[in-house]
Order: C-alpha cells, then sequence, then structure tokens
C-alpha cells in the first residue's frame, strides 16, 4: 500500500527527548547472562529495585507463582516461586574471589547451619545484585517446587471433576509441570466450608483455597473495600469477608480472575460450561466509554463469559461486574431477526435484503437536500458511522447522536455510558454535546420539512420524538438489534449485529482507538451494519465497497483527520491512541 | 530396515484349475452339512429370538450407571464429550441455577446428557476418561430405532438401561470425613 503524503497529513510529532540511559546489571538465569535494568515498575507503576522473578522473565525464564501478581503488592505467602541462587564470593580483602580461568567465584545459597543443603530465595520478593546467577530449574530448586506443592495439596480436595477452574488452574498446571505424583501425608484432610456465599456474584469453596491472599490485596488495595480477610489458625486458616454475603463491590469478580484455584467461584459462569471447550475472542467492552479490553469465551455461537484482557493503556488487567455481566442481551430470544418492510397503508412483510437496500437506496436517492436527517448510535462503530456521514453527506441531512450517562467511580466505570462517542465525533456525525440537533430534527419533522428519517441503535421515543412525530414521516428507515419502540414504528427495519457478532473499531473516552473481532454468528437474516452500509452507500453514490473490513478501515483512515496514518493491521492488539 | 521380497511361487496346472480351491469349500459345507443333518450340531442361531452370550469386556453401547444409593453418578465435568472422537456425547451443564446433584457434597450433575447411537463408535474413551466411574461400555450391541430422534438416547434413558455400579463412593467419604472433624462442622440437607 503506497503512503499518499498528503498536504492535510499532520506533521509527524517531533522526537521525544531521549529518555536517560536505564541503569542495568548483570544477572545469570540458568547459565545464561542477561541485562536488566537495576530498578522495574512494582504494582503501582513506581521504580522499585528489580526482582529475580522479574530478571528471569526477562532471560525467557517463568518461574512458577501463585501469590505474585503483577499488579498486586507482593505478598511472599505461597513460597511457589523458591529457586537456589548463588552470588559472587568476596575475599576477606573485599574483593571479588576469581576462578582459575579469571571468572568470578560463585558461592550459592546454602543454610547456614546445614552447609550442604541449598536455601532458596522467594524469586518475586528478593530483589537482585550484580553477578547473582538464578538457577531456575536446578535440581534442589526443583525439590523446593515439589515441596511447596505437596504441602499446598495437603488439605486441598482434589475435586477437579467438579472444579470450574478446572483446565485454567494453576495448581492443576504446576502439579503436573512440577509436583508430584504421591503424598506423604496420611491423616485426614481439614474439610473447610464449601460454596460459601460471599456476595451477590461471588461464592467461596475455601476447602480449595490455598491461601495466597491475591483476592484480599485485590480488593483491599486495587478495589478500595477491605472486604476480604483470613480467620482461624493454621491449618483452618480460611478465607472469610467482613460481612458474609455483602462482598458486593462493583469489581469483585476480578477476584475470580485473580485466584489461581477454584476457590472463588463467579455465580454467573458456575457450573456452566468447561473452560477447554470456549473459543477466546478478543473484543472489547460496550458498556462504558472506558472500553476495557475483555476475551470473549464462546461456544457454538453462545456466549459464555466475558473476562478481562490485560491492556496499560485502557483497563490494566481489570474491569466492573456490570460490564462484564452485561452480555446476556446478545443472546436474547426477542433479537430482531427478519428485514422487514411496510408499505403505505398495508402489513409489515418480511423482505429480502436486495429488496431493503433497494428501496432504502431509492428513498435516499429521491430525497431532496435536507430532507433526510441522521440520529445514530454511539454504539455503531466507526466505519459504520463513517459510511452513515456518507449518506448524510450525500443527502445534504441533519444528524445527530444521544447522550448515555451515569455516575462515573474512580478506577474504571466511565460517565460516558456510550463506547463510542468520540467515534461519533471524529466521523462528524455529531458535535460535541450530542443531542443538540434533535430538536432541530423534531422540529423539522413537525413542520413536515424532514421526510425521511434514518435511526441507527437508538430508541428515539425515548428522545422526545413521540410515535406520533415519527407517524408523520415517509420512511423510518431503522437499524436495531432488539426490538423497541422505535423499531415497532419502522417503515424499513434492518436488523443489525451485536458487537460480538461483528468487527470494527472503537474510541473510547481517553482517544484510544481500538479494535474487536467477532465471536459468534449473527441469529436469523441479521447483518453486520457495516456489510449492507457498503452496498447502501454503493447504490446511492456509486462507490465501489471494500472488499473487507481491513479495506473499509484503511479507506475510512485516509478520510477521517484524526485516524490519518492509521491501519488496521498496526492498531494490533492493544489500540492505538489519537488526537481528539 | 530393508524391504524384503517374498518369492511368489508359480501356480501349477492343477491349481490354475481352481478345482483344488472349489472342493476345500465345499469338503467344510459338506462337513457342517453332515454335521447339522445327522448330529444334530447346528451352527447357525435363530436370530433374533436366540441370542449369543457377550463375553466379558465386550465393549458394547455406553450407558450411565447410578450408585449403591441410586444416585446418579455423573458430575457433568464434560471430559467424555471432550474425548468422545465421533462427538456422539453432548452434556448440558446445569448452571448455577440447575438441580444440585443427587448426592450430599458432589455439587453437580448434567441437566442433560445425551448420545447419539447413530454416531457413536463404541470405542470406549469416555468409560476410559470418566474420572468418576460414571459410563460404562455395556453389553447392548444391537441397537434401533424408528428415526434418527429416536437413537439419541437422553439422560433418562441412558440411567435406565446403564443400572448399578457399585464402586468407591468418594464423595459420601469425603462428606462423612468432613462431619466427623470438630472444626467446620458441616451441615448439609
Amino acid at each position: 500500500m503506497s503512503a499518499p503524503a498528503a498536504p492535510s497529513t499532520p506533521p509527524a510529532p517531533a522526537p521525544a527527548p531521549a529518555a536517560p540511559p536505564v541503569e542495568t546489571m548483570t544477572v545469570k538465569v540458568n547459565g545464561k547472562t542477561v541485562q536488566v535494568p537495576k530498578t522495574m515498575p512494582d504494582w503501582q507503576g513506581k521504580p522499585a529495585p528489580t526482582t529475580m522473578l522479574q530478571a528471569a522473565r526477562i532471560a525467557g525464564v517463568d518461574i512458577p507463582h501463585y501469590c505474585y501478581h503483577d499488579k498486586l503488592p507482593v505478598a511472599g505467602n505461597c513460597r511457589m516461586c523458591l529457586v537456589e541462587f548463588g552470588t559472587p564470593m568476596i575475599g576477606p580483602d573485599r574483593k571479588p574471589v576469581l576462578n582459575e580461568d579469571g571468572t568470578p567465584k560463585i558461592a550459592r545459597s546454602v543454610l547456614p547451619y546445614e552447609p550442604g543443603t541449598a536455601r532458596g530465595a522467594i524469586a518475586c520478593a528478593t530483589p537482585i545484585s550484580p553477578g547473582m546467577e538464578i538457577y531456575a530449574d536446578s535440581k534442589a530448586t526443583q525439590q523446593m517446587r515439589e515441596s511447596v506443592l505437596e504441602s499446598l495439596l495437603i488439605n486441598h480436595p482434589l475435586d477437579c471433576t467438579i472444579c470450574d477452574q478446572a483446565g485454567e488452574c494453576k495448581l492443576q498446571e504446576y502439579s503436573v509441570q512440577h509436583g508430584k505424583a504421591g503424598s506423604q501425608f496420611v491423616e485426614a484432610k481439614v474439610h473447610k466450608p464449601k460454596a460459601v456465599d460471599l456476595g451477590p456474584r461471588i461464592v467461596l469453596d475455601d476447602e480449595r483455597c490455598i491461601l495466597c491472599t491475591r483476592c484480599i490485596r485485590f480488593t483491599r488495595d486495587i478495589a478500595g473495600d477491605d472486604a476480604l480477610g483470613i480467620v482461624n489458625r493454621g491449618s483452618y486458616n480460611t478465607i472469610g469477608a467482613f460481612e458474609p454475603g455483602r462482598f458486593d463491590n462493583n469489581y469483585t469478580l476480578n477476584t475470580v480472575d485473580l485466584c489461581p484455584v477454584g476457590a472463588l467461584t463467579s455465580k454467573d459462569f458456575r457450573f456452566k460450561m468447561r473452560v477447554w471447550f470456549l473459543k477466546e475472542t478478543k473484543s472489547l467492552c460496550t458498556s462504558c466509554g472506558t472500553g476495557c479490553n475483555i476475551t470473549i469465551g464462546s461456544r457454538e455461537g453462545v456466549i459464555h463469559r466475558y473476562e478481562p484482557r490485560d491492556n496499560d493503556a485502557v483497563n490494566g488487567p481489570w474491569m466492573c461486574d456490570s460490564g462484564r455481566l452485561n452480555y446476556r442481551w446478545i443472546g436474547r430470544a426477542d433479537r430482531l431477526k427478519e428485514v422487514l418492510r411496510t408499505s403505505s397503508g398495508g402489513p409489515r412483510e418480511r423482505i429480502t435484503w436486495n429488496a431493503a437496500l433497494e428501496t432504502a437506496a431509492d428513498i435516499l436517492r429521491r430525497a431532496p437536500q435536507g430532507g433526510v436527517a441522521f440520529v445514530v448510535s454511539a454504539r455503531q462503530t466507526n466505519e459504520e458511522l463513517f459510511l452513515l456521514k456518507k449518506l448524510a453527506t450525500h443527502t445534504g441531512a441533519l444528524t445527530d447522536s444521544v447522550p448515555r450517562e451515569g455516575d462515573p467511580d474512580r478506577l474504571l466505570v466511565s460517565a460516558d455510558r456510550n463506547p463510542n462517542s468520540n467515534g461519533v465525533r471524529l466521523t462528524g456525525m455529531a458535535f460535541t454535546e450530542f443531542g443538540f440537533n434533535l430538536l432541530k430534527i423534531a422540529d423539522g419533522i413537525a413542520l413536515g420539512r424532514i421526510r425521511t428519517l434514518v435511526v441507527f441503535g437508538e430508541d428515539l421515543t425515548r428522545e422526545g420524538l413521540g410515535p406520533e412525530l415519527l407517524a408523520k414521516l415517509d420512511a423510518l428507515i431503522v437499524s436495531d438489534i432488539l426490538p423497541n419502540a422505535t423499531t415497532a414504528a419502522a417503515t424499513l427495519l434492518l436488523p443489525g449485529a451485536a458487537h460480538a457478532e461483528k468487527r470494527g473499531t472503537f474510541v473510547n473516552v481517553k482517544g484510544r482507538l481500538q479494535r474487536f473481532q467477532k465471536a459468534v454468528e449473527p441469529p436469523g437474516d441479521a447483518r453486520p451494519e457495516s456489510e449492507f452500509l457498503q452496498e447502501l452507500v454503493q447504490a446511492v453514490t456509486g462507490e465501489e465497497p471494500a472488499r473487507s473490513i481491513e479495506g473499509l478501515f484503511n479507506r475510512m483512515a485516509a478520510g477521517v483527520p484524526a485516524f490519518a496514518g492509521v491501519e488496521w493491521a498496526r492498531i494490533g492488539d492493544a489500540g492505538v491512541t489519537v488526537q481528539l | 530396515m530393508s524391504t524384503k521380497v517374498v518369492d511368489r511361487a508359480p501356480l501349477t496346472f492343477y491349481e490354475r484349475t481352481y478345482l483344488p480351491a472349489i472342493l476345500g469349500g465345499l469338503k467344510v459345507t459338506a462337513k457342517h452339512f453332515a454335521d447339522t443333518v445327522f448330529k444334530g450340531k447346528a451352527v447357525t442361531m435363530q436370530y433374533p429370538e436366540e441370542r449369543w452370550v457377550v463375553p466379558e469386556g465386550y465393549r458394547g453401547a455406553p450407558y450411565l450407571v447410578k450408585d449403591q444409593d441410586g444416585a446418579t453418578k455423573c458430575v457433568s465435568c464434560q471430559l467424555c464429550e471432550f474425548v468422545c472422537p465421533p462427538k456422539a456425547i453432548r452434556i448440558t451443564p446445569p448452571g448455577s441455577e440447575g438441580r444440585p446433584a443427587d448426592r450430599a457434597n458432589a455439587e453437580k450433575m448434567p441437566r442433560e446428557f445425551e448420545i447419539n447411537m447413530l454416531r457413536c463408535i463404541f470405542c470406549g474413551m469416555c468409560q476410559e476418561v470418566c474420572p468418576e466411574e460414571a459410563i460404562f461400555l455395556q453389553k447392548d450391541y444391537s441397537i434401533t430405532g424408528e428415526n434418527r430422534e429416536s437413537m439419541i438416547f437422553n439422560k433418562e434413558k441412558l440411567l435406565s438401561l446403564g443400572g448399578t455400579h457399585a464402586g468407591i463412593q468418594k464423595w459420601k467419604h469425603k462428606l462423612e470425613e468432613a462431619r466427623a472433624q470438630e472444626s467446620f462442622p458441616v451441615e448439609t440437607p
């Protein structure tokens, strides 16, 4: 693809001043020498001394761990990341002791009272020092892992067959990778409470818990609701809620993701589907303007769950419960599935897409300039809005969108409950303030100046354009997903697809352009809007449709100044920031 | 490893007349004829009135079994559905609203369990993978139906055909152990 150097293209931003050189030190991981920075961001992003676990990661070695999490304070209680290590020997003259070949002599860490036995250190909380050697796969390290796993499994019920975590359980995975088959424990296991109702969305199985305290740290330090803690002593340690049944902040389901075992389970997903059947699709949450990155888990066209997907530029590894559980509408039985047309005075009839698009093109071609208005939802994708803008420009139409506001919170939820308000603004379908033109459109309809109204994804009867007003129109072309009073009044109804059923892009409240992929098929005759809109644009303006969403996006990027220079392939999974 | 070429001895003229093969066949037929007519030793059966004795270890149709207390053993782990090569098994998990298991402590059993007997190849993978000893290949080999739908056996039918398998009752054992301990006395309905 050639890069047109159009004069309108904004000049590339001046290169940022060179960052100060990162101070590094040299360590060895499994015999491999690596340069690692002296400090690395901790869970809050502040620089902290680099740990052995982080250094090993840089060397491409994954040290098993349960309680450690990049975005949580370090607790160091599970002991799973124990590794054997060595440091350069220092002689009595405070100078490094050298081997015969001139390399520094390494003293392996050993127990002070038992110099023949290796002494491990927890990799998650031990800072590295220059010349340190980490033995992540030595015999001693392997023995430490075996022993830690054996003790973690002492009171574990081993009920993988009925455990929702099976398939994505770190205890299962590490037991296979690093554990041993047998247990020396012959006494009866401690049985702890099962199916404890922690809150409206969480069930706790205390027997499976390995007491890593990830959930406690998350809810205390991230969600700011110090609701969980450990009660009782020794083998009887259990996780408990301060008020059982009241663990109900809007971020509780993140503890289910964090839980490395099957102790915390989601009431919504509980016993619903085994995770290995789920197809994972990279998508976006559409419940507010934050645009949290999600993974949709679906099987055979049915969506079973949303999970947050790591993106430090947007949501980190978290998402809110309300967004996560807002997926059942996609599978609702009353979804719009048929293309319907109401002939003047006649009944509603089911027609083909070709006939519907011909009808729509005919109406838009005949309409006088200014005789059409468009109201588009900020839930439509950028590509759809770009195509609608073409139609609006062609017909000289008034356009607007509908605001959707709510209370923000201090973590993720945005006050703007539309996922793509900035997309509407950038494509020019509405002003900064939504709803500005709605009154003008209502007036235009009342005065008979506007005879055709195109509505995408909104119920106008809730926005002051009642059914009596809509009845004055010659043509009401509506595309939506679920039935409402506006779709009931439509003279031409085009069933659209939910975001999980199509591909496209959104721009979040901070100007992050992100793309999402298709997880399931739309029901019945419903089609992705960008597909049929391209055919409609061709019928009205004669413009050739792009063959793919990639082509359509790239065409839009050339036409919308804010997206200049962006290509579909360059957006990646994490998105790119555009100028608002 | 090299290829070993086996010598193929040329047929004699007598062999090329096909007569020895025909006569050899006739001899077997004549022997069975004589056995049946003069000695009364029939080698055929009047199927389906007469049935052969299915040997131990025969791999017939897979059915679900109940434990000695009459409870469904399957916990809907869906491993058989996953492992089934012809995708004959289809399980509907209970979900969070579904009926809890027949047995206390097992928490979970399938809402629906279907085996399409037209798809099933009687390979026995489901029996081998089952961690609950809940599905066994049994001795039924002649399964017929009047239409395709009737060949999809549901949970009720599979359980009624499967009978009882008295094995280790691990969930019951766990519950007894939990009830016996002093801390966290477990209450179950």
